[in-house]
């Protein structure tokens, strides 16, 4: 018997409030429904039998309007980037549906991705790892149009490639030049470039400014932001920095254990954190400021995230929680709408009604 | 005043490299007062980390070397003790704490035995006690259930756990000066502000002196008291927390806190970038090393290399350019 099916599921989620997936409501561009991604854990030496499963996104749901940024944030092992990589379908969904400008795109076969990933492109975190050492600039810029059969004549490629170049910031001779001569703020524009060389519309962002110097940070925010305004992009943006996903986001869903704990506008989640674990989370970022940061309320959880292998019983959050009570040790909260644009899993905040 | 525990005199470290000798610290001054908390905070090549290396003659040579300066810790000048004298300064009167707690602990070896080890070493204790003592230091940094965990491997402690036990082991000598590079960069911000708030309680407690390295502006305006920014090897500012985050004077200190976003920032302000690329230690030019990035720099920038001048009290900036708020 398999863990997995004497698993209670968890209660779909209902946080939106929008119309079926037949009829999307204009200026819905992604709507992820009770997105769960496990991976299998296998056991014994010849026979191998699953054990269990590693539920690193457990029952997401959310929906991103048309040039809106949806900043995922959470700490390690939350699923931020999980939940990131089975929108673009790079991992497989254990369960729930992903709408992608109102057509579901959870089981389209590698033909139909292919239109799918025309659309829909991802920033990587590492600028060092994801470019291939050994390709030319012009030819990292250049593959995403060639294996999708859009690379025209050598001039038109050529065209297409510096003009790519100049959108993020870069000179066209730099175009043959190799990424170890780049320096990362301008190896991560070189991978945006990459990632807009087929004119997407939603670009999936992975950490895409944590592994810059500070100094490097807010040139590729600023860059971000920019090619979102000029060209209309809507962003998921993964993140664990709080202060950058907090300038760059209209939106913010809050993540802990492989589910959506909080998620609000960015303005009502900093100014007024209802989930103990937001609450946590905000309190624990140190504000550059010494006198601010002295008078600040400090809030701090103990303990780590539990495995996600075996998380605990009723809500996720309740062994670090400070505020919990008996409830939570058994009752699994759901997300739960307070308004139009707010919704908490927390048996502090229920539904009202 | 009294003698500050830590005087660091026009400190230079060199490397050498396939692209030339390399200055990674150039001619670094500062002091620490007992019971002080001083940040380092500089980008990656700022010569941070390399500083606070220098300090416990921890640079491999070849390829590195400590080109000149004086490092002098309770009078005597580290730099001219031989093997045996530094070794019975480093883990024992000087701790340090080093980021990535994994490559920090033996995986074959228990915690206890681990902790126990300085103890030992250091303090001439006989195993058996100084593996009790452990058991109490793992107690003081809050490590649940201690007394079982010293049986314990590496493997089976998280990465704060592990964070956890690299301040015991910094403590277990009872130190006077503790240096912590980066120490929670690899951690959760939840993880990092318990881990944060141990290593300065016990700091307080036992009256030692902190070398906090990070690229944290947030980190230093939480637990430091005063603060040097580096850039290029060279320390480019240095105040009190206060003053530096209230007053800020050098260029890049101003630019490194424009273009950093604040939990409590206008968001409707656009980030202001500090323009160019990060310097390359190899080719850095003759003048200022920031002056290629700096809007406000002029000829003599380019031409002279600024030092370090008092602006105010205990307020050292080295630049040409008058600051005007």
């Amino acid at each position: 018997m398999s863990l997995i099916e004497t698993m209670p599921r968890p209660a779909a989620a209902a946080i939106d409030h929008e119309a079926p997936p037949a009829d999307p409501p204009s200026g819905q561009i992604l709507r992820v429904e009770d997105l769960a991604v496990h991976f299998p854990v296998l056991s014994g030496a010849f026979i191998r039998r699953q054990v269990g499963a590693v539920k690193a996104v457990d029952g997401v749901s959310f929906s991103l309007r048309r040039g809106e940024t949806l900043g995922l944030v959470g700490e390690s092992g939350c699923g931020k980037s999980t939940t990131g990589l089975a929108i673009l379908r790079m991992l497989d969904a254990t369960r729930g549906r992903i709408f992608f400008e109102g057509e579901d795109v959870t089981h389209h076969d590698r033909s139909r991705l292919r239109g799918f990933r025309r659309n829909v492109q991802m920033v990587y975190q590492d600028p060092y790892g994801s470019l291939n050492p050994r390709m030319k600039v012009r030819d990292i810029i250049a593959e995403p149009l060639e294996v999708h059969g859009l690379a025209g004549s050598a001039a038109e490629m050529r065209e297409r490639v510096e003009r790519m170049l100049a959108t993020v910031g870069l000179l066209p001779y730099m175009a043959d030049r190799y990424p170890h001569e780049f320096s990362g703020g301008q190896r991560q524009r070189i991978g945006i470039a990459r990632s807009l060389a087929l004119e997407p519309r939603l670009l999936i962002c992975d950490e895409p400014v944590s592994a810059l110097d500070v100094s490097i940070q807010a040139q590729v925010v600023n860059l971000l932001m920019d090619l979102q305004h000029r060209l209309g992009l809507s962003y998921v943006f993964v993140a664990h920095d709080l202060a950058v996903v907090r300038h760059i986001s209209d939106r913010i869903a809050v993540m802990y254990l492989g589910r959506i704990v909080e998620i609000a506008g960015r303005d009502d989640l900093y100014r007024e954190p209802l989930h103990p674990y937001t609450q946590a989370l905000l309190s624990a970022v140190p504000v550059a400021d010494p006198v601010a940061e002295a008078e600040r309320p400090r809030m701090v959880v103990s303990g780590e995230v539990p495995s996600a292998f075996n998380p605990p019983p009723g809500c996720r959050f309740h062994t670090r929680c400070p505020v919990a009570m008996p409830i939570c040790r058994e009752v699994d909260p759901p997300l739960a709408p307070l308004d139009d644009t707010r919704s908490v899993a927390c048996h502090l905040h229920p539904a009202p009604g | 005043m009294a003698t500050p525990l830590l005087q660091v005199r026009d400190l230079t470290t060199r490397f050498r490299t396939d692209r030339g000798v390399v200055t990674a610290v150039d001619r670094v001054s500062c002091d620490l007062a007992g019971g002080e908390t001083l940040a380092i905070v500089g980008e990656s090549g700022s010569g941070k980390s390399v500083t606070a290396l220098s300090i416990l003659r921890l640079i491999p040579n070849p390829p590195g070397e400590i080109a000149s300066g004086e490092i002098l810790f309770d009078g005597k000048d580290l730099l001219r003790l031989d093997d045996a004298g530094i070794r019975s300064i480093r883990g024992n009167r000087i701790a340090m704490i080093f980021q990535e707690p994994m490559s920090s602990l033996n995986p074959a070896l228990t915690i206890g035995r681990q902790v126990a080890e300085p103890i030992n070493q250091h303090q001439r204790v006989p195993w058996k006690q100084a593996e009790e003592m452990a058991g109490e230091l793992l107690a003081r940094v809050r490590i649940p259930d201690a007394r079982r965990r010293l049986s314990q491997y590496p493997h089976q402690f998280s990465g704060g756990m592990r964070q956890r036990v690299m301040i015991a082991m910094a403590l277990a000598c009872k130190p006077r000066l503790i240096i912590a590079d980066e120490p929670t960069t690899a951690l959760d911000v939840t993880v990092q502000a318990q881990v944060l708030d141990i290593l300065k309680e016990l700091t307080r407690e036992t009256g030692a002196s902190l070398i906090l390295i990070t690229h944290d502006l947030g980190v230093v305006a939480r637990y430091a008291d005063k603060v040097a920014v580096m850039y290029a090897g060279r320390i480019v500012e240095s105040a009190p927390s206060r003053t530096l985050y209230g007053r800020p004077a050098h260029p890049y200190t101003r630019g490194l806190m424009a273009s950093v976003p604040r939990l409590d920032s206008d968001t409707s302000q656009r980030l202001v970038p500090i323009d160019g690329q990060p310097p390359d230690l190899s080719s850095l030019p003759e003048g200022c090393s920031f002056a290629p990035r700096c809007s406000l720099a002029f000829e003599r920038c380019r031409r002279e290399r600024p030092v370090l001048e008092p602006v105010g009290p205990d307020h050292l900036k080295a630049c040409f350019v008058d600051v005007i708020d």
